[in-house]
């Protein structure tokens, strides 16, 4: 029976006794009976089952993987809230340097003082940003960066003798944000939006009182739409003596044009895997790293990066500070994800406060070029705006007329797009929007690209009005076709059965 | 400077004119004029943008101020050890295609990153010995204080029972998280080397344990587990991955979570990230398991295909209720991680161990010949060892690391007991002659300060 | 089940759940609305026997593909039996929720409660 090349057997069935890849130096020492050791009752009696099989299997089996990915770099990833960028090639050659790639984390500080002057620079480039001057790099993803803030909220009103219960959120908010708030230990409470896609800032006058601990946003939200009333949010929400909370998965769209600490906000994070392009690596890693206000600042996590200037002309050193009594402490081990701070920086450098007011202003601009294309492809008419307004890096649409009057979902019209070689936009969020379809191009993308997206979904629709079983049946031309994920979720196989 | 944006002025105009508006300015109505930053001065204090060389440069520049360990001959470990790192992982996780998509939301164009999780989860599950692995973590404390969360979640009980001899970032790790979900920890502490568990009583949601532990010492974990249940509480346990080829495993010995740092597989060092963190658990845990999965299905034609799963317990579906607020894993960490596995295979990941035990053994003994450098404590070791120092360590560190050689980690930073400790770690890169190296040096250190010679060189 | 059915003999709750009431005693589920709107379900653990259930309050949850959601008590009561046979099959509660995929029997502590309850027509205007 002939195997055909993409045969998606994996690395185990592949395993066969006796073949290998690893072959280990030599032993230059006393050889020793392992049992002299390691006494027998505390080992195990059979080594773990991993797979056996040589050096040109293992690449020729994640070659033939890597295959059936799309990729960004191959291809359009409209994602909504993922920033989906370019990710600079000079990144990789620059963290692959030995003195950053080989530092072991526990170092002296001494003999790492390049590594800790990178983290000052990017520290103090992250804070002129987002307008907020102390920041600590250590939280390892934007969502680790949401459990900080909420804890440091807390740690906040705790040293003011306050116990407070509650965080507010915006319904439109990130999955993320509600987990986290109770994580913290607080309870959600939702705050509505009004007609226009902004807080809808009576509900949040009535829910905003002395239990409230934070108000957790993201600006401009994730309807892709700038929160006018930012100014007066703020003071709502400090006047309860609460903190104000910055999500920066959309800073894509204000880098250089405004800043969160200037709108009022207490707490920020960043996504360095999103607007500093971090590659995504197919699901991490990414880093999350916070900038906070004066009044945040002494309880940021332990250990913090210093520079010092003793003062007698050497220079500035910089150093690892845990001599923090009110730090809320450590959410990880060792720094954080320095890999990432130096591709993050690197970007930063290349591109200078010039260059960052250009990607917001680009981003914006490619958002808006691409909504207003889709109307004149006659998009409008099945897919319209879910609201009225200029969006900002990102846009959301309704597919609610698309699925009344054509029978076809969302859901449908993403799987149709992945036949035409592009990435669908984010769907099903935010949820306020029936069958939503979010849209963010980046800045990096070319007119001709977007231009190729709105032909690609007015024709998906022009097939739709003929035929739309072709949407709902799709896709046809990937690696595998729709998949049951009900039964993946009922009787979940999750690792591979080994004799 | 380059913004890789490739919008000229001809496109801009042609964008502005379908959009409708004279001006990108006008793009940006919205923004209150109060909050605007005036582009004409650059707007963000921060240095001009430079050319890919100049970026480069600064960036080397930068590098040749620390010291790697291929600059000096290093026994440091506490939690990252310096392996060889196969150059099949370079060119696999370099790959476009596996570096540069996102989660996979659309399974059908990410089926190999999603067969790549299970392939991961599948040998994560042979090293530990329980059925339940997820698709990564973070990294090795914050997996220990998501393992936290998930024991106070499944039993409700308000206290953890955390070990000593726990790597000292996930005792404060899981500290800072649980002060956030209301749970009181308390502390087991080391005698000779091994935990003593206190009485254990129906409060207790959890003991937290390390194989080997941060002395290095290899734990009975068999009897702690069985405490533990006995008392009604789990027993999660953070490990080190490689000694796991060759101790009898987590799940073996009753373990409920068995977590860990997974640098040591495939990762560089990375001045401590990223790496990843693995996390598996008992069957009955399944549907608490916080952070990405992969799960085996069918396609409508019947082709086998692979698709998250179980993602209501995450944070995007089930908000409020989830069981962590991950979202980002570790995808391309653990691709490093499972191909590193791969090529070390079922026979090699014995052989490597073994190797490192015997260096291991080989260095503690010439270790302790020398007067004035004993044994901190007789359990048995893996791969890494605490001596007691009979003179200031970070003195003795110092003269050794003038000599090239960085010695280990002083123990006194995080164990005040141990105020002249020195924990060590062999990886198959520490030949017997850069072992022999180690003991003429520290000897000489050790040495030098017990005479007190004065300040080091 | 594939099209919208609100049996008369049963009593509604707002929140999308069903009551059929008897001597005291009623069986609770879901209806077609919120098995609609809930998707394939893939997961039911049932709530412990003996355990109070109070009306209007989530007493447990029906997790699907895409959603987890509680289920709202629609009258207070204590519970009798549980429906251990969704364990297998809990996509039986898209199929059948009013016959084999109901969710737990209870009996009742305050069966005045039941006048609270909308008919088969008030809940279906209700869903307009």
């Amino acid at each position: 029976m002939i195997r055909s090349a993409d045969d998606g057997l994996t690395i185990f069935e592949r395993s066969k006794r006796g073949r290998r890849a690893f072959v280990a130096p030599e032993l230059d020492v006393p050889d020793v009976p392992l049992d002299e050791l390691l006494p027998a009752e505390l080992r195990r009696r059979e080594p773990p089952r991993l797979p056996e099989v040589s050096e040109p299997e293992i690449v020729r089996h994640y070659n033939r993987l890597s295959k059936r990915n799309f990729d960004l770099d191959t291809g359009f990833y409209p994602l909504g809230s993922c920033t989906m960028k370019h990710n600079p090639k000079l990144h990789e050659r620059v963290a692959a340097l030995p003195g950053h790639a080989k530092l072991h984390p526990l170092q002296h500080p001494r003999r790492a003082q390049g590594a800790l002057e990178l983290m000052w620079n990017l520290q103090q480039a992250l804070g002129e940003i987002a307008g907020l001057p102390h920041v600590s790099l250590q939280p390892s993803a934007g969502s680790h960066g949401e459990l900080a803030g909420v804890l440091l909220t807390r740690a906040y009103h705790e040293d003011r003798g306050e116990q407070r219960t509650k965080v507010l959120t915006p319904d439109t908010a990130h999955g993320t944000n509600p987990a986290t708030v109770t994580m913290g230990g607080y309870e959600v409470v939702k705050v509505g939006i009004d007609a226009r896609g902004n807080v809808d800032l009576d509900d949040l006058r009535a829910k905003a009182d002395a239990d409230v601990a934070c108000l957790m946003l993201t600006n401009p939200s994730t309807l892709g739409l700038f929160e006018t009333g930012i100014e007066e949010i703020a003071g709502i929400v400090h006047g309860v003596g609460a903190t104000l909370y910055y999500d920066g998965a959309n800073l894509n769209a204000i880098m250089g044009i405004c800043r969160p600490g200037d709108m009022g906000f207490d707490i920020v994070h960043f996504n360095l895997h999103k607007s500093f392009t971090q590659p995504h690596g197919g699901g991490g890693p990414g880093a999350g790293p916070i900038a906070v206000s004066d009044r945040i600042e002494p309880y940021l996590p332990r250990p913090q990066v210093v520079r010092r200037d003793d003062g007698n002309g050497d220079g500035p050193t910089f150093d690892l500070d845990y001599d923090r009594p009110k730090s809320i402490g450590r959410l990880r081990g060792f720094q954080g994800n320095y890999g990432v701070f130096v591709r993050s920086y690197a970007y930063i450098r290349s591109l200078g406060a010039v260059g960052l007011r250009e990607v917001s202003e680009v981003a914006v601009l490619n958002a808006n070029y691409l909504l207003a294309k889709l109307r004149t492809a006659g998009v409008a008419e099945y897919l319209p705006a879910a609201y009225d307004r200029i969006c900002m890096h990102e846009f959301v649409l309704s597919g609610a007329p698309m699925k009344r009057e054509l029978g076809i979902r969302t859901l449908d019209l993403a799987k149709r797009m992945l036949d035409f070689g592009v990435h669908p936009p984010t769907v099903y969020f935010p949820l306020v929007v029936e069958e939503a379809l979010m849209v963010e191009p980046t800045e990096t993308e070319t007119k001709e690209t977007l231009d190729n997206f709105a032909e690609i979904v007015a024709e998906i629709l022009r097939e739709a009005r003929e035929d739309p079983e072709i949407a709902r049946a799709a896709p046809y031309t990937t690696p595998v076709r729709r998949l049951d994920e009900a039964s993946a979720a009922r009787k979940p196989v999750i690792r591979q059965a080994l004799s | 400077m380059s913004s890789y944006v490739s919008a000229t002025a001809a496109d801009r105009r042609e964008m502005l004119a379908e959009i409708g508006v004279s001006s990108i300015e006008d793009l940006f109505a919205d923004i209150p004029a109060r909050l605007r930053l005036d582009a004409a001065d650059g707007a963000l204090r921060l240095d001009r943008g430079r050319s890919e060389q100049e970026v480069y440069e600064e960036l080397r520049a930068l590098a040749a101020r620390n010291i790697s360990t291929e600059d000096e001959l290093s026994f440091l470990g506490a939690g990252m050890y310096d392996h060889y790192v196969p150059a099949l992982i370079d060119s696999i996780i370099g790959r476009s295609e596996f570096l540069t998509p996102y989660t996979p939301y659309q399974p059908e164009i990410s089926q190999g990153g999603l067969q790549a999780m299970f392939e991961y989860q599948t040998a994560i599950s042979e090293l530990t010995g329980l059925p339940v692995s997820n698709a990564s973590v973070y990294e090795g404390p914050s997996a220990v204080g998501a393992a936290g969360y998930v024991a106070k979640l499944t039993n409700g009980r308000r206290r953890f029972v955390v070990s000593r001899g726990v790597h000292p970032h996930s005792r404060e790790t899981l500290l800072t998280l649980s002060r956030g979900y209301g749970m009181e920890v308390v502390e087991a502490p080391l005698r000779g080397g091994a935990t003593v568990l206190p009485e254990l009583d129906g409060d207790v949601s959890a003991i937290v344990v390390q194989q080997p532990n941060f002395l290095g010492a290899v734990e009975d974990l068999t009897e702690l587990a069985s405490a533990a249940r006995d008392a009604g509480a789990l027993t999660i346990c953070a490990c080190d991955p490689l000694p796991l080829a060759l101790l009898k495993s987590p799940g073996e010995c009753g373990v409920d979570l068995a977590v860990g740092e997974g640098q040591t597989l495939g990762n560089r060092l990375d001045f401590g990230g990223p790496s990843f963190g693995f996390f598996t658990a008992t069957e009955a845990l399944l549907r608490r398991m916080p952070g990405r999965i992969a799960g085996e299905t069918r396609d409508v034609d019947g082709k086998r295909g692979f698709v998250l799963t179980l993602q209501t317990r995450e944070q995007h579906i089930r908000r409020e209720k989830a069981t962590s607020n991950i979202c980002t894993s570790q995808a391309l960490n653990a691709l490093a991680g499972v191909i590193y596995l791969s090529w070390l295979g079922k026979r090699g990941i014995v052989e490597l161990t073994e190797l490192m035990v015997k260096r291991t053994a080989y260095a503690r003994a010439r270790l302790t010949a020398i007067p004035g450098v004993a044994l901190l404590h007789e359990r048995p070791v893996v791969r890494e060892f605490a001596l007691a120092l009979d003179a200031p360590a970070g003195r003795v560190i110092d003269r050794c690391l003038a000599h090239g050689v960085n010695p280990g980690y002083a123990l006194g930073t995080d164990y005040p007991e141990h105020e002249d400790g020195l924990l060590v770690a062999i990886t198959e890169r520490r030949t017997r002659a850069d072992i022999d190296r180690l003991v003429d040096v520290l000897g000489a250190a050790v040495a030098a300060e017990r005479a007190n010679v004065g300040a080091p060189a | 089940m594939s099209d919208a059915s609100y049996p008369d003999d049963l009593l509604y709750h707002p929140e999308h759940d069903w009551a059929r009431v008897q001597d005291g005693a009623a069986t609770f589920g879901i209806t077609w609305f919120a098995q609609d709107a809930l998707g394939e379900v893939v997961f039911f653990e049932p709530p412990d026997v003996g355990s109070t259930v109070t009306k209007d309050e989530p007493y447990t949850e029906v997790e699907s593909v895409k959603a987890v959601s509680d289920v709202i008590a629609p009258l207070s009561g204590e519970i009798v039996e549980v429906n251990n046979g969704l364990a297998e099959n809990p996509e039986t509660i898209n199929d059948e929720p009013y016959g084999k995929g109901w969710l737990v029997k209870v009996k009742l502590s305050d069966p005045d409660e039941v006048s609270s309850l909308l008919d088969a027509a008030a809940y279906r205007a209700s869903l307009i």
